[in-house]
């Protein structure tokens, strides 16, 4: 079961958040503009590891929080 | 029962040569589905499957086995309608028992905006070539007399859309039936060779590194499940995919008949009865993206009171075992099949939790593509080059599992 400490609620179940993607980051890479869009509208990392991302505490205090997780074992790092 | 016990397949295992025609990473369905068309349709025989563990061990292996084609956008329903024909006929084709049985399969509406949702799925369904009527509750209680009209007095049934041809097949057979018709045509099949990188000239692929060393070849499909994001990096192209587990669990025997598959989008749940006569039970997958294949106790408990509200008896079953496959969930969930934009490097992906039912057809179409060079028209709508187009396929409500 994975658990998700909330900076103002404190620990607590996944099943209280909602995922929220991973958090986007522009592929710098990219240099035509319109290819560059597509990419950080649609496109996913989707790593096998470290991954930041954004969850939101819908059944407690409402708002967003960031986090890191690691996706092989899913186990929340920071 | 007893032709699956007594009529063995005949598997056999090649070492592989140093190059091929096509190589097919991904001894799934997909991928040996794709091999045994090369081979049977179009004469291409020098075609290797490389399995990173062995046959059928990913999704093909974990899934719920539902055959179905009643999707609620007409390129989809297309495809899954010539797939779920394919499948009718697959036990000649491949003179093989797959277990396929016609169990037909109600879609429950517990309000009037899902009552509204399946009446306009029935009719999208019949002007595609598929079958999907609506059902009265009374209807619905006739094909499946366990199930509590009243929902526990919380989802009481208001009608129901209802798709005869739905079927379920044996999911280890229908991998095994595909592999021993690929091999019996000369395809190698490769388990516990897992590939770790892609071999490139200039921007084209040319072959793959695996644990024992490249083999080289003029086409690379990538059929991978779960890992095709990092398979994909590798060759510099980068997919609208995200990666979840799926869960799902059997009961114990339950000694009466259970004829339909039962499927409902509020709950997200969906119930059959195995040959075993096991019931089985899917529901959503989890909500965020993992490579684990660990089970969770608050899935069971959660699908659980979801589905003992629909039929009371399963209060009365015992839970047997639970499972975990990771589904490669694309942006608009559909499925993602032909040309990446690199030369030589081909994609069958985002199989999400509907890529069974689609073995045949998707086997078949992409075994068209590599072996004509051209995409052929069941298979356009779904590229990859939609999502630049912003001609998105997007279905989530007829997944059953979003």
């Amino acid at each position: 079961m994975l658990w998700i400490t909330c900076p103002t609620c404190g620990r607590r179940p996944a099943e209280e958040y909602r995922f929220g993607g991973e958090l986007r980051s522009i592929a710098a890479w990219i240099t035509d503009p319109a290819e560059r869009d597509v990419d950080y509208v649609w496109m996913s990392d989707n790593p096998e590891g470290m991954t930041i991302e954004r969850w939101f505490h819908s059944a407690g205090c409402r708002r967003w929080l960031t986090l890191h997780r690691d996706t092989r074992t899913d186990s929340v790092v920071a | 029962m007893s032709d699956f016990i007594e009529r063995r397949i005949a598997l056999s295992w090649a070492e592989p040569k140093r190059t091929y025609d096509v190589v097919i990473i991904g001894g799934g369905g997909h991928g040996l589905a794709t091999a045994y068309y090369l081979a049977a349709r179009h004469g291409i025989t020098d075609v290797v499957v490389l399995e990173a563990g062995y046959i059928g061990a990913g999704n093909s292996g974990r899934n719920t086995t539902i055959i179905r084609a009643n999707y609620g956008i007409p390129e989809a329903v297309r495809f899954y309608q010539h797939s779920l024909e394919l499948y009718q006929g697959l036990e000649d084709e491949l003179d093989c028992s797959i277990m396929h049985t016609r169990k037909g399969l109600i879609w429950l509406a517990h309000t009037e905006p899902q009552l509204r949702a399946e009446r306009a799925r029935s009719l999208l369904n019949v002007a595609c070539g598929a079958e999907t009527v609506m059902i009265t509750p009374e209807e619905t209680k006739q094909l499946c007399p366990q199930l509590d009209l009243t929902g526990g007095g919380r989802y009481p049934v208001l009608g129901a859309s209802y798709h005869p041809a739905a079927a379920t097949a044996r999911h280890d057979r229908v991998v095994w039936a595909y592999a021993q018709g690929a091999m019996r045509r000369g395809v190698h099949v490769v388990q516990h060779r897992k590939v770790t990188g892609l071999l490139r000239d200039g921007a084209r692929i040319t072959g793959v590194d695996t644990t024992a060393g490249p083999i080289h070849a003029r086409v690379v499909l990538s059929a991978v499940g779960g890992n095709v994001s990092t398979v994909a990096a590798q060759a510099g192209v980068r997919l609208p995919i995200r990666s979840h587990p799926l869960q799902a669990f059997v009961t114990n025997f339950y000694t009466e008949a259970f004829q339909p598959i039962v499927s409902d989008t509020e709950l997200l749940c969906y119930v059959s009865q195995t040959e075993r006569g096991q019931m089985l039970i899917g529901a959503e997958y989890d909500a965020q993206p993992s490579y684990s294949l660990r089970s969770s106790f608050s899935f069971l408990q959660s699908s659980a009171a979801k589905v003992t509200h629909l039929f009371p008896f399963m209060r009365d079953l015992r839970i047997l075992r639970q499972w975990t496959g990771i589904c490669d969930i694309s942006a608009d969930f559909s499925p993602i099949m032909g040309a990446t934009g690199v030369d030589g490097f081909l994609v069958t992906t985002g199989w999400g939790t509907w890529g069974f039912k689609a073995i045949p057809a998707g086997g078949e179409q992409m075994a068209q593509l590599i072996a004509t060079g051209r995409t052929p028209p069941l298979l356009e709508p779904f590229s990859l080059d939609r999502f630049a187009r912003d001609h998105t396929m997007a279905d989530p409500g007829s997944t059953g599992t979003h």
